[in-house]
């Protein structure tokens, strides 16, 4: 073991798959990286975390104490509440409001007559085990009615009863005033000893009583599996003798200490995507493409997000399955389109539909030869020849003839030949994923054309210059092992610490002092909690984030507040914000609702390795010819390995090149030239 | 004379055959272009009846105005054949009059946006949107008046006008209009929304057409309502009867003391036909609760229903039109002479739904659903606030109620949600922020939906603190008819209104009134209807009824419909409930009527004041005999 003298300044990355857990360690004085990956343990995603971790520090020649840092991406947050494998919740509410989330927000989704085929879903915290407290906040802050003690300690008699394993309080204006919040949770304290509650006032300060409630029961929800995973992960850190940091990724991209996770598990629930988005500014950075689009392609979804300047957009919801919620989180839409998405054709409409059903990994599109039978993705790939059967370095062959099978079942259906159906799922399964695309550019204002495409996961770039078509983004960028993006995302970002005050004022009552008072405060609050992280302040960076709309609308733009800017530099911004998002301005005063600070820790120094540089041919990677089926016929093509090509080399197309986890697809009429940190741009040819 | 349409390019559209593969490209393409449409409108709308409750609706259509994507179906042909004027490049129509459109939209708070888009000279779709204004002038607030006489009373009118011409704006006609609204900063707003939202979706047509070609998308369209008129064939064929079918179900009153008024529609199929006639339906009435009911929507919301009752897969467009032929009187409450007053027709539009799906599930009672679509309950709240500090300025509220979601063939009615497609409740702390009112009670009021296998869904009590004095309307309905049960199921329990003044008297109010002036610290315990029970009560699971007595969702008293005895604790009598569900059983019929609607109209006329508190409507009086049975 290699034992340094300076002080320890490794960070380490860890993004747990479902497959694979990736780790990369980079030493921040040098910026030097070493990547490894190992099998992932779903019984306990901590044992791979830790052995990958030591088995990574060996092979970079480091020891436990040489960390710094220790930065984590985790699903287990997400999972736990996809397999509804969720706590047992009380949920403490103001009287006369016991059915909130019974009631929700009434909303059917779906069209005219969907209730009839709508189940009708479950509150998250049981509604047995909802109590009333005999209190109010009126709407100006004021107590209405002080709180009940001694009723509520005796209805918490029944939440002990129906054996709870967390509280959520949320009451009635208590975004404007926490004091029987507060109250309520030392109450809790002495009469429910060792139950972890959350208040609403803490996770979602902000009006709309359904939503703050819905969060923070999913705070609560999700509490206990956090806090033991977080605690397994902390005592075998421990134990290895590191006495680096843990710090884990939020859905917002930012990174928050072990111990805030454990109070504010809400924050993790898209945390898996969040490494995607920020591994994809890392290398967006790199490659020097400050505006990208980002296509995350698995096996069964798809994750799409805009990144502008380097930062991705963020969005004031987290959606897990059917639940949303309101904390931040990465703008990141998913949709069911993956390798492993079905392909069928309903016999009424005769339509070709693809997804969202998924082979998944078992028993896996029909090409796996793992018993499944039903066209997929991957088939349709296998059998226009963009998935080659035998992939490189892999002892896994494809069954083509398996693919051909599935899909000549479209083809018959839809009264088409092989070949066109196999078109067809594709062109399809684009569609779906240009749909998620759109969603995040044009219907936000966005011209696509201004962004590259960043296409990465399993499938992303054998389908990346396709949707580089369909959207106009050029170049599209294929990251080196675009398989695990989320690792050195987890490794390069920056703390983050955030708070929110609910404003609520119109520009016309409020002024800049005033606004500023309430920005002091929060930059006082939040650089102490990074204070207390070990940020020195000379690193801490501040953002100033001011949400606004037009007196009487009830859906704010979010706009950056930089320093030196004035309430009427932010109407003016978003008078023009809100013209490029809806076409149209009206002459009504703006009101100022939230303002919230975002306070950052210092980022990474890490940059891509340089490949060497080659003489622009790429015929030393040539590995064979090959045929393609592309634009309605038969064409030549090459298959190249990715690991002999040499910075400068560029591939025509048509052309497949493979690696060990991934293989891209180029079109025909376009290029695909490697740049110096091994990234393949691939552009139309000129 | 019909309008024209005025094309620089005279080139018709080439036919051209469009592989299935582009057709659903297309077909998504335009699916995701509506929600652009919703998503637009729902960010910029300011009124909250539009913005927080979703009461609007868009459409994309061909050029020849068929819808492709929407809900309500077209209404675009009876706009053309009844617009005497041209159609061009830039244009943008406006109107609110339904006697203008044949009723496409049914009462002068709905401000309809339709926009022709062109490209290179040539028609190639419309996009329109059109959504509820709070308040629109007349004799009261939110523009409802329940005692109208005629469409006169119920405030600004506007027939079809270009609000953009060649595009030009024309500024004096919306000042004009805006100078008849109390609140014409949301009316302002809410407009400039649907506008943003037919433009909107314009651009992504514009988009689909550079990228597919005019013909194409045009084709494509013509394939998409061909593919739909052949889903439909098919459907009609196997799941509609050549025998008759009908039904006939009620508007409880009109807010002027008569009622109820009947709502009756028979089907049948002659060949490939559907046929729907409402021949039986009562004549208009003299108030305001009639409902312009326009033929293509009907058609629409008809195809819906059976997609949904028989194959949600499919999606709907205008494809099935000449598949079904509606019938409906002259001078009836579904289509009543000028100018009657139409401003309370959510009513018997509610009432319409419930009627579907009777008489699509009666013969096929596994898919039929019982009652609930049965109201869109209004509650308007208007005065000058005369909180300290608040200067006496003007306030008003529309609000929509929502109640129980009826029990259905496949689970339970959830609880106090919305049976229209979008709509949400308002938060109550933004109605508690932003004018004089405090909620003190928001819940899903127990044992009000219809006990049954599957238990219909509980309305909503909400108790709103006046903090203000103002002047309250109520709109609701099913007070005195019942959310009908089936296939064994119990009516779900109807709607209430109570006014408890600050020293607790209560008084019960009408379901259908305006000008009710309030106190502040005056409580309205608004209660809206439950909905009905599917099935036999005492098949349901005697500890699924124990777990509702401690969800506060069926009362100790409530569970003995379901023939279950329990503690308040929800802890069942196994043996007590035994015994109750055998003497239950014994007083069954041994084959359960489909519908149980609580009673014959006599006898609910009979009960109606020791039941509900409020005298029984007296039978309507028709000065349009010609339309009465």
């Amino acid at each position: 073991m290699n034992v340094s003298n300076r002080p320890p300044s490794y960070r380490l990355g860890v993004d747990v798959g479902g497959t694979f857990t990736d780790l990369i360690v980079i030493d921040e004085e040098t910026g030097r990286a070493v990547r490894d990956k190992v099998p992932s343990t779903p019984h306990d995603p901590s044992e791979a975390v830790i052995a990958g971790a030591r088995q990574l520090a060996e092979k970079a020649g480091i020891s436990a104490a040489d960390l710094s840092m220790f930065l984590h991406g985790t699903t287990v947050a997400t999972n736990a509440v996809l397999e509804h494998k969720i706590a047992r919740v009380g949920l403490i509410v103001t009287e006369g409001y016991r059915h909130i989330l019974q009631i929700a927000r009434s909303l059917v989704p779906g069209g005219l007559a969907a209730w009839i085929v709508w189940p009708k879903p479950t509150p998250m915290a049981p509604l047995e085990a909802t109590i009333e407290a005999h209190e109010r906040i009126g709407a100006d802050g004021a107590i209405v009615r002080p709180l009940d003690e001694a009723a509520l300690r005796h209805s918490l008699k029944r939440l002990a009863a129906e054996k709870v394993e967390a509280i959520t309080v949320c009451l009635m204006n208590s975004y404007l005033n926490d004091a029987h919040e507060r109250r309520i949770a030392e109450i809790c304290a002495e009469e429910l000893p060792g139950l972890p509650v959350s208040l609403s006032a803490d996770i979602l300060p902000e009006m709309q009583e359904y939503e703050r409630a819905l969060t923070t029961v999913a705070n609560s929800a999700v509490r206990p599996t956090v806090s033991r995973y977080v605690g397994n992960l902390e005592n075998a850190l421990k134990d290895w003798g590191t006495t680096a940091k843990l710090n884990l990724l939020r859905s917002d991209g930012g990174l928050m200490s072990a111990e805030k996770s454990r109070t504010a598990p809400v924050n993790l629930l898209m945390s898996g995507p969040a490494g995607g988005v920020a591994g994809a500014v890392w290398i967006a950075k790199n490659a020097g493409f400050p505006n990208v689009l980002t296509l995350d392609m698995g096996g069964t979804s798809t994750d799409v997000a805009l990144i502008e300047d380097y930062q991705p957009r963020l969005r004031r919801e987290t959606s897990v399955g059917h639940l949303t919620v309101r904390a931040s989180s990465l703008d990141v839409k998913t949709v069911g389109a993956g390798g492993g998405s079905i392909a069928t054709v309903p016999e009424l409409t005769r339509a070709l539909r693809v997804g969202p059903q998924s082979a998944g990994a078992v028993p896996g599109p029909a090409a796996y030869g793992r018993g499944g039978e039903l066209p997929t993705v991957t088939d349709a790939n296998v059998v226009l020849g963009y998935l080659p059967e035998n992939l490189l370095g892999g002892a896994f062959k494809l069954d083509r003839e398996a693919s051909r099978r599935a899909v000549q079942t479209v083809a018959d259906a839809l009264g088409l030949p092989l070949l066109e159906a196999a078109a067809g799922i594709i062109a399809i399964v684009n569609e779906t994923m240009f749909g998620a695309l759109r969603l995040v550019s044009v219907q936000q204002g966005y011209d696509p054309r201004d962004f590259a495409l960043m296409a990465f996961g399993g499938a992303g770039p054998l389908h990346g210059n396709a949707m580089g078509m369909l959207m106009g983004s050029w170049p599209v960028i294929i990251p080196p092992s675009p398989g695990v993006l989320c690792a050195y995302g987890d490794a390069t970002t920056r703390l983050r610490v955030d708070a929110q005050r609910s404003f609520n004022r119109l520009v016309t009552q409020t002024n800049d002092a005033e606004v500023g008072a309430v920005i002091d405060e929060l930059i006082a609050q939040t650089s102490g909690e990074l204070a207390a992280e070990g940020v020195a302040a000379s690193e801490v960076e501040i953002r100033v984030e001011i949400d606004v709309r037009y007196a009487g609308q009830a859906f704010e733009v979010p706009l950056y507040s930089p320093p030196g800017s004035t309430i009427a530099s932010l109407a003016e911004r978003f008078d023009a914000e809100h013209k490029r998002l809806f076409t149209f301005n009206l002459s009504v005063p703006q009101e100022l609702v939230n303002i919230r600070v975002v306070a950052l820790g210092k980022a990474a120094n890490v940059s891509a390795t340089r490949i060497d540089r080659g003489n622009g041919s790429p015929a030393a990677a040539r590995v064979r010819d090959h045929e393609v089926w592309m634009d309605g016929q038969a064409r030549a093509a090459a298959i190249y390995d990715r690991s002999l090509l040499k910075a400068g080399d560029i591939v025509p197309g048509p052309a497949v090149i493979t690696e060990m986890d991934s293989t891209t697809l180029v079109h025909n009429g376009h290029i695909a030239t490697v740049d110096n940190f091994a990234n393949l741009l691939i552009t139309p040819e000129a | 004379m019909p309008a024209r349409i005025i094309e620089t390019n005279p080139q018709p559209f080439a036919a051209r055959a469009i592989d299935p593969v582009t057709l659903d490209i297309i077909e998504n393409a335009l699916r995701n272009a509506r929600i652009e449409m919703d998503a637009t409108l729902v960010r910029t709308a300011m009124s909250p009846g539009i913005r927080e409750q979703g009461d609007a609706f868009p459409m994309i259509a061909n050029p020849a105005g068929k819808m492709i994507v929407g809900q309500f179906g077209s209404f675009i042909d009876g706009f053309l054949k009844g617009w005497d004027g041209t159609i061009e490049e830039g244009d943008m129509i406006f109107l609110s009059d339904p006697y203008s459109c044949e009723g496409a939209i049914s009462h002068s708070n709905d401000w309809l946006v339709l926009l022709p888009v062109y490209r290179s000279g040539r028609l190639v779709a419309w996009t329109a949107m059109f959504g509820h204004q709070s308040d629109i002038g007349g004799k009261v607030a939110g523009s409802m008046p329940i005692d109208a006489r005629s469409i006169f009373e119920e405030g600004v009118r506007i027939p079809p006008v270009k609000i953009w011409k060649k595009g030009e704006y024309n500024e004096d006609l919306i000042k004009l209009i805006m100078h008849q609204t109390r609140k014409p900063d949301w009316c302002a707003a809410d407009l400039n929304a649907l506008i943003a939202s037919c433009r909107v979706a314009a651009r992504r047509i514009d988009e689909m057409c550079a990228r597919f070609g005019e013909d194409e998308v045009v084709a494509a369209m013509d394939a998409l309502l061909a593919r739909n008129h052949r889903a439909m064939k098919a459907l009609i064929a196997s799941s509609v009867s050549t025998d008759k079918v009908s039904f006939e179900d009620y508007v409880c009153d009109d807010g002027v003391g008569y009622g109820p008024y009947k709502i009756k529609c028979t089907m049948s199929r002659v060949g490939d036909k559907v046929v729907l006639d409402f021949d039986g339906t009562d004549p208009q009435s003299d108030a305001a609760i009639n409902f312009y009911l326009n033929e293509n929507m009907f058609k629409m919301f008809f195809g819906i229903y059976m997609i949904m009752v028989f194959d949600p897969q499919i999606m709907f467009n205008d494809g099935f039109y000449d598949l079904i032929e509606v019938k409906i009187p002259e001078g009836s409450l579904l289509k009543p002479r000028y100018p009657a007053a139409l401003s309370g027709r959510t009513h018997a539009l509610g009432r319409i739904f419930d009627l579907l799906g009777a008489l699509l599930g009666q013969r096929t009672p596994e898919f039929l659903c019982a009652a609930g679509f049965s109201s869109s309950p209004h509650l308007m709240y208007s005065g000058r606030d005369q909180r300290p500090g608040k200067a006496g300025e003007w306030f008003q509220l529309f609000q929509i109620g929502f109640g129980g979601i009826p029990g259905k063939p496949f689970g339970d009615g959830p609880d106090g949600h919305s049976l229209w497609p979008g709509f949400t409740n308002v938060p109550n702390e933004f109605l508690e922020r932003y004018f004089p009112l405090r909620i003190e009670r928001y819940e899903a009021l127990a044992d009000t939906g219809g006990a049954g296998k599957f238990r219909g869904g509980n309305g909503i009590l909400m108790t709103y603190r006046f903090l203000s004095a103002g002047t309250v309307s109520i709109h609701d309905d099913r007070w005195f008819t019942y959310p009908w049960g089936v296939n064994g199921g119990e009516p779900g329990a109807r709607a209430r209104k109570i006014l408890e003044k600050a020293d607790g008297t209560q008084t019960i109010v009408a379901n259908k009134l305006d000008s009710l002036d309030v106190e502040a610290g005056d409580q309205l315990h608004f209660i809206t209807w439950g909905g009905g029970g599917w099935g036999n009560p005492l098949e349901r699971d005697p500890a699924l009824v124990g777990l509702e007595i401690r969800q506060g969702l069926v009362s100790v008293a409530g569970a003995r419909a379901y023939g279950v005895v329990a503690d308040a604790d929800g802890v069942v009598d196994t043996a007590a409930t035994a015994a109750l569900r055998a003497e239950l059983a014994a007083s069954q019929p041994a084959e359960a009527a489909i519908f149980n609607r609580g009673g014959s109209i006599e006898e609910l006329r009979a009960r109606c004041a020791a039941e509900t508190g409020l005298p029984a409507p007296r039978p309507p009086v028709w000065h349009f005999a010609e339309a009465a049975e």
